[in-house]
């Protein structure tokens, strides 16, 4: 399967800022790839230079076959973007902006357009100076989501939306995915990117530090296992991968890295399992478990790339 | 008192917020009025000198149109007050709204106000802190002007009135700028609307002042002058000011009561819900985003006009059978004075309009830095085609608010009873202009594409070229620096003949310069950088 992004060792710098720090991405056409990454990890600077908006430092970034920065026209018809904070001319209304991207796009579809209104119900005759945050990336997504673009660039798309409007979001994804469209999903909301990614990215001061299907990453994590035995548990300390260990009485508590799992089970078995609840990781997990074992494994790093890279502005 | 809580705080947080601003307006204009005075003394370096040219000028409708009504003009003071006077009250009113706009309005266009207010702070604390400031900064402008004017040797008393009508006509306009802040919702609009009260104000000074001296009383600048700085001296017309100021200031922070944080108090209507046709390409949005402003802009440049050409036959008539006066005063161009008149009126015009021209080129950059550029440039919009279709409203606005300004001026000048001959020469005398104008655009892009963060600059340019052009002679610069502005290289059409090389040269430079800014504008990373 070719790629619709990828990027090698990008880098950016504003002034003394590192925003990307040698990132790499790899979306897959078809896929809807997950984006995450602290505030300020760079994702926003990515999607900007794969809009052609920036220009990289130094690094390889080949969009849809092409090179963002030379080909951005070219390119542009056949992508739709979201940004994450919609800034627009507060005397047009939601419908006039609307119709305006669609036309400068030219792929223009009435009937669609008219239909994600009604879903996501947006009044197209108010000005946008008076739409809430939320309405404003409304006016983004239906402009975006009534093209036949082939791939969708989303920054944070959901981030002003309430519950409601993020179920009609994600049905609307399912569906561009179901035409196997290409979605970059840069996003906060862990529960949304479980649902719909394929696989996800994860950034950190401007850098890949993980990608993968959610399954994969998941190994790298740790299961959460409560259980019952018939007599005390022993031994468990001894194993690889245990951490968190807590015993009382006939019931133990430990998590255990996701690759030691079958020892520590085997292990478990010897006392006699009467019960046993076995947690994989949720995303959130899986996140701040990621910059939480950076985080205290590498103190000096950290503070050392804290100060010498200050987190970039968006 | 709990309406006012805040407010001392809200004052420093300004006066720290926007130091450079306030220091930058003050300095420049008290180092103005310096240099003025000292350049006056230079040109009139003997009493006879101040006779001789205080008895042509009481002649000279052209410069009463555009100064003032003559009084005391055979002093150096008054020559200070009648060179400087009307364009110092002008400067001073722009400064006033200008700061009044961006710290009322601006901030609560921005959402910041929203974010202030949900503190322990007054419903009236920031009006009444901006106020403070715009006051303060009126005071220091006027206070200095008369410290320096007294310092040079001036009389204290006409120094010290000339100071206080500065301060009041400042706070006139603040006054105006604040309460169509509570009109409005839109920052751009409280600029138009108390932008429209400063021309109206000049013109009517000016008509009043050919004339009787009516109309003059109904314009704050007109007023100030009834004060006669070193003509005799009279108080009396500055109370009318002030009571015009502080029931300004009165009605706005009674309207804000009656309005909703972020509203104006014109509601916003529905508006289509699909976009017209033509909303389909980068030029009908930079048309749709622009058309008020060119509106606004258009509706003031046709008052200028329409007066400048109603004033016009008063020229000759006003010297009268005089002739070598009236040659002399011509200074031996070959033109009449009518000629010269008009001439004059279309380069302040010029002047004027190139407002409008440097607000539409910087469009490019506020919708860049406002992150709505994003948004057009990840369609199918190169960034050529993104920034020309600003640039061409720009420019072919900047043609059609001269061309109004021709029309208004020629056939009010024919209405008046200067003959309708006239119209189309005065037409052709104000569409000169037109390639200096472009060149202002043109200055504004290369900024923006080479130096987006000193884009302002070019503001600093258009009023460095107003100086030149309304104080140059007095101030005695050299004529290298006198060249450098693009409105000095202008046919003086039509008092001088038309000659078509130095407009192609400067279409050329502009073109060059558009060039340029593109070139560097494709280049460069595009965001708040």
């Amino acid at each position: 399967m070719p790629n619709a992004i990828s990027t090698s060792g990008l880098t950016k710098s504003f002034g003394s800022t590192r925003a990307l720090d040698g990132l790499d991405l790899s979306v897959k056409v078809g896929e809807v790839h997950g984006f995450l990454g602290p505030n300020g990890s760079g994702k926003t600077t990515t999607i900007r230079v794969l809009l052609g908006l920036l220009r990289a430092d130094s690094g390889d970034v080949e969009l849809l076959g092409k090179d963002p920065w030379r080909d951005a026209v070219e390119l542009h018809r056949r992508l739709a973007y979201v940004p994450g904070d919609v800034s627009l001319w507060s005397n047009l209304t939601g419908g006039e902006v609307i119709d305006l991207f669609g036309r400068l796009r030219g792929d223009f579809n009435r009937r669609r357009r008219d239909e994600l209104l009604e879903r996501f119900q947006l009044d197209p005759t108010k000005k946008t100076g008076s739409y809430s945050k939320g309405n404003r990336q409304k006016v983004a997504l239906v402009a975006a989501l009534a093209s036949d673009a082939e791939l969708l660039l989303l920054d944070e798309p959901t981030s002003g939306l309430d519950p409601l409007m993020e179920a009609v979001f994600q049905d609307c994804i399912r569906e561009v995915k179901a035409q196997k469209r290409t979605v970059l999903l840069s996003s906060h909301i862990l529960a949304e990117v479980e649902a719909l990614c394929d696989r996800l990215s994860i950034v950190r001061l401007g850098r890949t530090v993980e990608t993968g299907t959610l399954d994969e990453l998941r190994h790298l994590t740790r299961t959460s296992i409560t259980a019952e035995t018939v007599e005390p548990a022993q031994g468990l300390a001894d194993l690889e991968g245990i951490h968190d260990l807590e015993i009382d009485g006939a019931h133990v508590r430990f998590e255990v890295d996701t690759d030691h799992l079958d020892p520590a089970v085997r292990r478990l078995a010897e006392f006699g399992v009467r019960s046993l609840v076995s947690h994989p990781p949720s995303l959130e997990e899986l996140f701040l478990r990621h910059y939480g074992d950076e985080l205290a494994q590498e103190p000096e790093r950290v503070d050392r790339e804290r100060d010498t890279t200050p987190l970039p502005r968006r | 008192m709990t309406s006012l809580t805040g407010t001392v705080a809200l004052t420093r947080f300004i006066l720290r917020r926007d130091r450079v601003r306030i220091l930058i307006w003050i300095v420049a204009l008290v180092a103005l009025a310096a240099l003025t005075t000292v350049g006056i003394e230079g040109l009139f370096p003997t009493q006879a000198a101040l006779d001789q040219t205080a008895a042509a000028t009481a002649h000279n409708a052209a410069m009463i149109a555009f100064n003032g009504a003559p009084q005391g003009l055979n002093s150096v003071g008054g020559q200070v007050a009648f060179q400087f006077g009307a364009g110092g009250m002008v400067l001073l009113a722009l400064m006033s709204i200008f700061m009044m706009g961006r710290l009322t309005r601006g901030e609560e266009e921005a959402g910041r106000l929203e974010v202030v207010r949900s503190l322990p702070v007054g419903i009236h604390a920031n009006t009444l802190a901006a106020a403070l400031t715009v006051a303060a900064m009126n005071l220091i402008v006027g206070g200095l002007t008369a410290a320096v004017l007294i310092a040079q040797g001036l009389p204290v008393a006409g120094s010290v009135t000339f100071g206080v009508s500065f301060i009041l006509v400042g706070l006139v306009f603040g006054g105006v700028a604040l309460l169509m802040a509570q009109v409005t919702d839109n920052t751009r609009v409280v600029y138009g609307g108390a932008g429209v009260v400063l021309g109206a104000a000049y013109v009517l000074r000016a008509i009043g002042d050919i004339g009787d001296g009516t109309l003059s009383w109904f314009s704050p600048i007109g007023v100030a002058q009834k004060a006669r700085p070193y003509a005799d001296e009279r108080w009396w017309p500055l109370l009318p000011l002030v009571a015009v100021a502080v029931i300004l200031f009165v009605a706005a922070t009674a309207l804000t009561v009656r309005r909703d944080l972020g509203a104006g108090l014109v509601a916003a209507r529905p508006g289509p819900p699909s976009a017209a046709p033509w909303l389909g390409h980068p030029l009908g949005l930079a048309l749709r985003l622009q058309q008020g402003a060119l509106l606004g802009w258009g509706a003031g440049i046709l008052v200028i006009g329409a007066a400048y050409g109603w004033i016009g036959p008063t020229v000759d008539t006003f010297i009268g059978q005089n002739k070598a006066l009236a040659e002399m005063l011509a200074g031996g161009g070959g033109g009449s004075l009518t000629d010269m008149y008009f001439a004059s009126s279309f380069r302040l015009i010029a002047l004027i309009a190139t407002g409008f021209a440097i607000q539409s080129a910087m469009r490019v950059r506020s919708e860049e830095t406002a992150m709505r550029a994003d948004l057009i440039l990840a369609t199918p919009v190169s960034r050529w085609r993104f920034a020309a279709s600003h640039l061409a409203v720009a420019c072919a606005g900047s043609v059609i608010l001269l061309a109004v300004a021709g029309l208004a001026a020629g056939l009010t000048y024919g209405l008046a009873g200067g003959g309708m001959q006239s119209v189309p020469s005065l037409f052709v005398a104000a569409l000169v202009y037109a390639p200096a104008m472009w060149i202002m655009v043109g200055l504004a892009i290369a900024l923006d594409g080479l130096v987006p963060r000193m884009v302002g600059v070019s503001w600093a340019i258009l009023v460095a070229c107003v100086v030149e052009g309304f104080l140059g002679a007095v101030l005695g610069l050299p004529h290298w620096i006198s060249d450098l502005s693009p409105f000095e290289r202008v046919p003086q059409l039509p008092a001088a003949s038309l000659t078509l090389l130095p407009l192609v040269v400067m279409s050329a430079v502009a073109a060059g310069l558009t060039l340029v800014g593109l070139t560097g504008l494709r280049r460069r990373d595009i965001g708040r950088i």
